[in-house]
């Protein structure tokens, strides 16, 4: 208790507990979804990640003797939900556990805690485990309802095997229950000298599939409906402003229209770019985390469109098929000196 | 959104940007005004407004009346105190004042004789339309008025009817926008006539074409009250009755000039300087009783209110009244578990104990359950930077960077980040999911800042003086160097030394004299 003999002596009621059990409800659609297409795969990894957060900010507070009670604000909890949505379905159990451990102890409590992180934990976990885990991070299981499996991920034995033990142990090669995501495929085509239109139509790519989830990518992040639903709540509920959302997104799409325009052969279409990879998870989800982003509205906007911008170059010249989670994170980086510039115009002045 | 949408597109009347919109709580709406009993003692700080506090002109054991002036004014911004009953003053001693300290002021202490005697030096004024507005504004400053909205700056002041700056627009502030307060809405709705003449009179003394009164849509049988009496009127048809969508701080003067006028009031200006003037309706009260009926303020209405008062109420209270008194015939009796704040929620200020008097300033008076109360349950945890604050602040500050500076000693980047221009309307800490308390991290920025500007100045000055010194000596003693050499070339034709160090070591010599003597001095 604090003895405040200053005004106000009223206040409106909100806590950092409900903004965060507000985020981790607007997830549950795109968890619900990840599950039903990687069936016990999705479950597992979201249960790992989000015990071994918990449990990670638990000992990291005690062994800095400090008090455990911001465990019970759900942060961690919600940073190892976010890690998993993130993840394929197919990691190796300890790589997930090690990203877990990566994202509080590196994330969030070296800088201190809740609060005081410069980049948003999950995020930061996540780019670490694809630099130094590049093959496991963009191998993607072929998700149920796509085509006849090659594995039954709601057969929980088969699932908890191949999570605990790896392929071997259920008698697949990794090759045979695999597949490429849209991002990878095209840049690999592209590579190889054929244009996206032509790598689209072999790839069988369809805008519907992708808008409803049933492409191969990370759990969380193949389906723009679930995500949206989610981020409509959290605009609605007043958690995060529409600022970095829309910003985000426009910038993107306004890109990709211009430069497929030009050349419609190399670059992507927008609505590409739109419902691919993690766009719309970082652009709600990850790009909008209150510590690591802007505070002023002005701020906010610039942010979007710089993680835009970002986005698409690495998308499209960069080395990685994926630029959404760096472009947040490098815009993370700059993220006090747009505090610093970006302040509204004091009344009066 | 539209709401957004609007708010950021700038200067449009209607609109001020960010506040909040709190669980107004105003429980005493429909609690007529009702009239305090004389109290046993009545206790009167020497300094009940913004500015120079006052000289007590009784003596113990005098008798005095109701309506003396019984301690003047001193200096330019202060007004005089007055009796605010017929008695005898029985000590002039320290008393605490409604102060969350708890601190003192010398205060009269005045013993009633029951019989409420009136002191009738003071005529009324009836025929104000044909009187000097000098005058009038002798008798607003003689009456002892202040600004009763809380501020309790003296209403004199502004009262000028200045060439510079002619008033075009007079606002009669009755947004009362503080959670729990109902002492305005009841005065509008039960004196309406005495607010418009008491406007009327404003606009006479400096000399406004127009005027608006400004309430909020919580407060539509007020409005309707005052439209009813300005229709009875005819001469007053260029008065206008404004009703606003209730949010919070709407009653703080820059944000009300913003949403009538449009216009922002620039920064260390005043309402004047874009030819406005802002008055609290109670304060329009106490010019219409000082000018029509010759009477001093000697009372105020206040609410009394708050989950922990059995009857809640609004009440015409007298000036000086002890609180204890008040909260007393409103049926609380026992303090303990109850927290006691002067004002308003938002911005009032914690009372250490009933035991103070009622002053001009004195809006509300709420005693609250300690659940209630937002530190109860309530510890500051670190800013997870959501810019709900920012978003909330009408002045567009950053509120959260902010008291990061001030909590880091960053003062003068703080006041870069125009710390200043805080109106401490409390909307950030109210909003703020980790408890911050912002407000208190500014007011604490404030006085750091204002100290080290104060020691500043005082290092520049003593800068200065030690350099006008140093250069004294330094010309004494070029005249004086001179002077020898003169002497010296008239003497002696032919010098023996001219070897400049001994002209110099023998200056040194006289300088560590005079240095001596200024020391001495």
């Amino acid at each position: 208790m604090i003895i405040n003999l200053s005004s106000p002596h009223i206040h409106g009621g909100d806590s950092v507990r409900m903004t965060i059990i507000s985020v981790i409800l607007a997830l549950l659609p795109a968890a619900v979804v990840s599950v039903y297409l990687f069936g016990w795969l999705a479950f597992l990894l979201i249960t790992l990640c989000m015990v071994a957060c918990v449990a990670t900010e638990f000992i990291a507070l005690r062994m800095m003797g400090r008090p455990a009670t911001p465990v019970g604000d759900g942060s961690a909890a919600l940073t190892g939900l976010l890690l998993a949505l993130t993840l394929p379905a197919y990691i190796p159990w300890w790589m997930a556990l090690l990203g877990s451990i990566i994202a509080i102890v590196l994330g969030k409590q070296l800088y201190g805690g809740i609060g005081y992180n410069l980049f948003n934990p999950a995020l930061a976990a996540r780019v670490i485990l694809l630099i130094s885990f590049p093959l496991n991070m963009t191998t993607w299981i072929i998700p149920m309802h796509v085509a006849a499996p090659m594995i039954d991920l709601y057969n929980f034995s088969d699932c908890i095997n191949l999570f605990l033990f790896g392929p071997e142990a259920i008698g697949r090669t990794l090759d045979a229950i695999t597949m490429a995501s849209p991002l990878g495929h095209i840049k690999t085509e592209w590579s190889q000298g054929i244009g996206v239109t032509e790598a689209l139509r072999n790839y069988d790519y369809s805008y519907l599939d992708a808008f409803l989830g049933r492409e191969a990518g990370s759990i969380g992040e193949t389906s723009a409906l679930a995500l949206l639903i989610g981020g409509i709540y959290l605009l609605a509920r007043h958690t995060i402003s529409w600022h970095i959302p829309f910003t985000y997104l426009t910038t993107v799409l306004v890109l990709a229209a211009i430069f497929n325009m030009v050349d419609p052969a190399h670059y992507a279409p927008p609505l590409f770019h739109l419902l691919a990879g993690g766009l719309i998870l970082c652009a709600f989800f990850m790009a909008t985390d209150p510590v690591s982003s802007p505070v002023t509205s002005t701020g906010r906007i610039v942010f979007g469109i710089g993680c835009g911008i970002l986005t698409w170059s690495i998308r499209t010249y960069g080395g990685y098929p994926e630029g959404a989670m760096f472009a947040v994170i490098l815009m993370n980086c700059a993220v006090p000196l747009i505090d610093h510039y970006c302040r509204p115009r004091v009344y009066g002045r | 959104m539209l709401h957004t949408l609007l708010r950021s597109t700038g200067e449009r009347p209607g609109i001020f940007s960010g506040g909040i919109e709190p669980e107004m709580s105003k429980i005493t709406a429909h609690a007529p005004i009702s009239t305090s009993l004389i109290a046993p003692i009545y206790i009167l700080p020497i300094k009940q407004h913004i500015g120079e506090a006052c000289t007590p002109i009784v003596s113990i054991g005098e008798h005095v009346f109701r309506g003396q002036k019984i301690a003047k004014s001193q200096g330019y911004v202060s007004v005089p105190v007055h009796a605010p009953t017929s008695g005898k003053v029985v000590k002039i001693e320290e008393h605490a004042i409604p102060h969350p300290s708890g601190m003192g002021l010398p205060s009269i202490f005045i013993e009633p004789d029951g019989n409420d005697t009136r002191d009738e030096s003071l005529e009324p004024i009836s025929d104000y339309r044909e009187r000097d507005p000098a005058e009038l504004r002798e008798r607003v400053r003689l009456c002892g008025i202040a600004g009763l909205g809380g501020a309790v700056f003296p209403t004199f002041i502004k009262l000028l009817k200045d060439q510079r700056n002619p008033i075009e627009t007079v606002v009669l502030n009755g947004i009362e926008c503080e959670p729990y307060l109902t002492n305005d809405h009841r005065l509008m709705l039960e004196m309406p006539k005495a607010i418009i003449t008491g406007l009327d009179i404003i606009m006479h003394m400096v000399g406004a074409k127009r005027a608006i009164i400004a309430i909020e849509d919580n407060k539509a049988d007020a409005a309707e009250a005052i439209r009813h009496e300005l229709d009875r009127m005819p001469e007053m048809e260029h008065v206008e009755v404004r009703l606003l969508p209730t949010r919070y701080p709407q009653g703080s003067e820059k944000q009300l000039v913003q949403v009538l006028t449009g216009k922002e009031i620039p920064a260390r200006k005043l309402p004047m300087h874009i030819g406005v003037l802002c008055q609290n309706v109670g304060t329009t009260r106490a010019i219409f009783d000082a000018v029509m009926r010759g009477r001093p303020l000697t009372e105020r209405i206040v609410t009394v209110s708050g989950d922990a008062v059995p009857r809640p109420g609004n009440m015409l209270t007298r000036i000086g009244t002890p609180m204890r008194f008040i909260f007393a015939q409103h049926g609380l009796e026992h303090f303990q578990e109850v927290h006691l704040l002067h004002g308003g929620p938002m911005m009032g200020e914690r009372l250490k104990s009933p035991d103070v008097p009622v002053v001009k300033s004195t809006n509300g008076l709420l005693a609250m359950h300690s659940k209630t109360m937002m530190d109860a349950h309530k510890v500051e945890q670190p800013c997870i930077r959501c810019g709900h604050c920012g978003v909330a602040c009408p002045v567009n500050l950053v509120p959260n960077l902010l008291a990061d500076q001030c909590r880091n000693e960053q003062f003068e980047k703080a006041a870069t980040y125009n710390l200043f221009d805080c109106i401490e309307c409390g909307a950030c800490s109210y909003v703020c999911p980790s408890n911050i308390p912002l407000v208190h991290y500014f007011r604490y920025g404030k006085g750091q800042l204002s100290q080290i500007t104060r020691a500043k100045g005082f290092a520049n000055a003593s800068k200065e003086r030690s350099e006008a010194r140093e250069a004294r000596i330094e010309r004494e003693k070029a005249e004086r160097a001179a002077k020898r050499s003169k002497v010296r070339t008239e003497h002696m034709p032919k010098p023996v030394d001219e070897n400049p160090t001994d002209v110099k070591s023998s200056a040194e010599k006289d300088d560590v004299s005079t240095d001596a003597k200024g020391d001495e001095s």
